[in-house]
């Protein structure tokens, strides 16, 4: 068996008497993306902060390439190329799209410490950039600060910063939240094609996102993993048809 | 961008043409008032870049500004004694070794505080830096070897090569070009690969840690650079009065500063120059209608935060666009 990228082993996290994350353990392998559903208030988003670093685990342990995340911070996981996107978009208002994602080109360059050179003069910085919306179809709102940009192309612009980390695994919360029906549509086709590039854990409540792109399933209810399996091992578990899917689907 | 590439210039000539003109009418007040503006313009331009840029809200940079001025206070009284600082060195009087201590001295003891202080945010912020800096302050007054509560004079200016200091416009000249220094820099800084770092950490701090730069460390970086062009300021200001007092460490200095960067608008290339320009103008005038001069400052200030959020430079110039 391959190496897998993001291992979450024995997973916990209680808050109070609640156990928001009770021994979750996960695989992330090399070219899959792996859909991690379930009902609201599964901890889909606790189990994302603590694999991103903004949530500290009360136990078990997520390694990622092989290397034992526990002590780093979120910037530092970035760092090592866990690219996560935000449920809700999290960008620089102020900033333009294109500085959005010059800012994303910057940190995998290295040093911010330079004090002198103008960003918008360094072709370094504003080629990739550009490449980047260009793909996912924002070269056009380049200039526009990001506050004045409409929700999908929000969506657009965290999947750009997303690229231009190039990353060695993708953390998608909810990419597809709030997003009309041609923008779904366009994004899933985007999404099935990137995991050539790097494997995606995407968090997402579309089903037919889900099941259109997913490899493997893994399925959250009350802080547990229910099932993992292929899409239609899941889709006819009964277990998970109970608890999560309702019967009809 | 284009009407405030116009206003920055007409700010910039307008405070080099009024001493020059009044140098000519043989008006050397004028150009006393001129150098405290240029002075405490470049104070807040130094606060600019931590409020401006990084959205760090010190109420504590009178701590810097009162070190610089000590730094020059102290090393002109040496050199004045003729005792040696320590360890034997001898003391010195030239203006550009004492820039180059009080920026040093300013830049290595904002490291800490800026350490200590950055693990909080917002209010705590605010009162965290207010404390170091009232902790310096009376660390100042109960220290009676340079002069306690009555401060220190500086007996003569100290000296720059090749300009006499003592004259009011050659010493507003030097005061004149370090602004301009110190406005290239925050320039240069806004524009740079550590500006939108440090402009990210204030407008989203979670979408910068995401990235991978973790914005303590850029935070830190621009407080300390923030506290050293103060505290240049800090020793330009006690040359100018002749005098150190800890005055010029106290809780009303670091809101003094924080007033000339909100009046003038934060975040401006040129709204330190402005909130400076308006406030010394006002002190003088009013000043010489009413003692009360502050409760017309109070009300001008409740304007600004009320009306005009970008401050002076947002009423002349227009809102501030990002590239």
């Amino acid at each position: 068996m391959v190496d897998p990228v993001l291992e979450i082993r024995d997973l916990r996290k209680n808050f109070g008497a609640l156990k928001a994350t009770d021994g979750v353990s996960l695989d992330l392998l090399p070219g899959e993306i792996h859909a991690l559903i379930g009902p609201n208030g599964a901890g889909k988003s606790t189990l994302i902060h603590q694999i991103s670093g903004s949530l500290k685990p009360d136990g078990g342990t997520i390694r990622f390439l092989g290397q034992d995340m526990s002590g780093l911070d979120m910037a530092a996981r970035a760092r090592l190329g866990l690219a996560r996107s935000f449920q809700t978009s999290s960008v620089a208002q102020e900033f333009s799209a294109l500085r959005n994602v010059m800012l994303a080109v910057q940190a995998r360059q290295g040093s911010s410490l330079r004090f002198l050179r103008p960003v918008m003069r360094d072709r370094s910085l504003v080629e990739p950039a550009m490449a980047k919306l260009e793909r996912v179809g924002l070269a056009d709102r380049a200039h526009v600060p990001a506050a004045e940009l409409s929700h999908g192309e929000r969506r657009q612009l965290e999947i750009a910063i997303a690229l231009a980390l190039d990353p060695k695994a993708f953390l998608l919360d909810e990419p597809m939240a709030g997003m009309g029906p041609e923008g779904s549509k366009r994004l899933t086709e985007f999404l099935g094609n990137l995991r050539r590039e790097a494997p995606i854990l995407l968090v997402e409540h579309d089903m037919d996102a889900v099941f259109a792109l997913a490899d493997r399933i893994s399925v959250l209810v009350y802080g547990r993993i229910i099932a993992t399996g292929k899409v239609s091992d899941i889709r006819n578990d009964p277990e998970v048809r109970r608890a999560y899917l309702g019967d009809a689907a | 961008m284009k009407r405030e590439a116009i206003a920055n210039a007409g700010l910039a000539l307008l405070l080099l043409a009024v001493p020059l003109a009044a140098s000519t009418m043989g008006e050397p007040f004028y150009i006393t008032l001129a150098t405290r503006i240029a002075v405490l313009a470049l104070a807040a331009v130094g606060l600019n870049i931590a409020l401006g840029l990084g959205g760090l809200v010190s109420f504590g940079h009178a701590a810097f500004f009162g070190l610089g001025g000590y730094a020059a206070g102290i090393l002109a009284t040496h050199a004045f004694n003729a005792e040696p600082l320590f360890f034997g060195i001898p003391s010195t009087t030239s203006m550009p070794v004492i820039w180059l201590v009080a920026m040093l001295v300013c830049g290595l003891i904002a490291l800490p505080i800026g350490a200590i202080s950055l693990r909080t945010s917002g209010v705590y912020f605010i009162m965290i830096t207010l404390a170091f800096a009232q902790m310096i302050y009376y660390f100042a007054i109960s220290w009676p070897a340079y002069g306690g509560e009555d401060g220190l004079s500086i007996y003569v200016r100290n000296s720059f090569p090749g300009i006499n200091t003592a004259r009011p416009l050659p010493f507003f000249l030097v005061c004149y070009g370090l602004l301009a220094l110190g406005l290239m820099l925050f320039w240069a800084l806004r524009g740079s690969r550590f500006g939108a770092a440090l402009q990210a950490a204030r407008q989203n701090a979670t979408r910068l840690a995401a990235v991978g730069i973790p914005p303590f460390r850029i935070r830190l970086t621009a407080f300390a650079i923030s506290a050293m062009v103060t505290g240049l300021a800090g020793a330009l200001f006690a040359d100018l009065n002749r005098f150190t007092s800890p005055s010029m460490l106290s809780w009303h200095m670091s809101g003094e500063l924080l007033v000339l960067v909100i009046l003038g608008g934060k975040g401006r290339l040129f709204g330190p120059v402005a909130g400076a320009m308006l406030y010394v103008l006002l002190e003088y005038w009013l000043g010489g209608i009413t003692e009360r001069w502050q409760f017309f400052l109070g009300l001008i200030l409740l304007g600004v935060v009320l009306f005009a959020r970008g401050g002076l430079m947002g009423l002349i110039a227009g809102k501030e666009r990002h590239g």
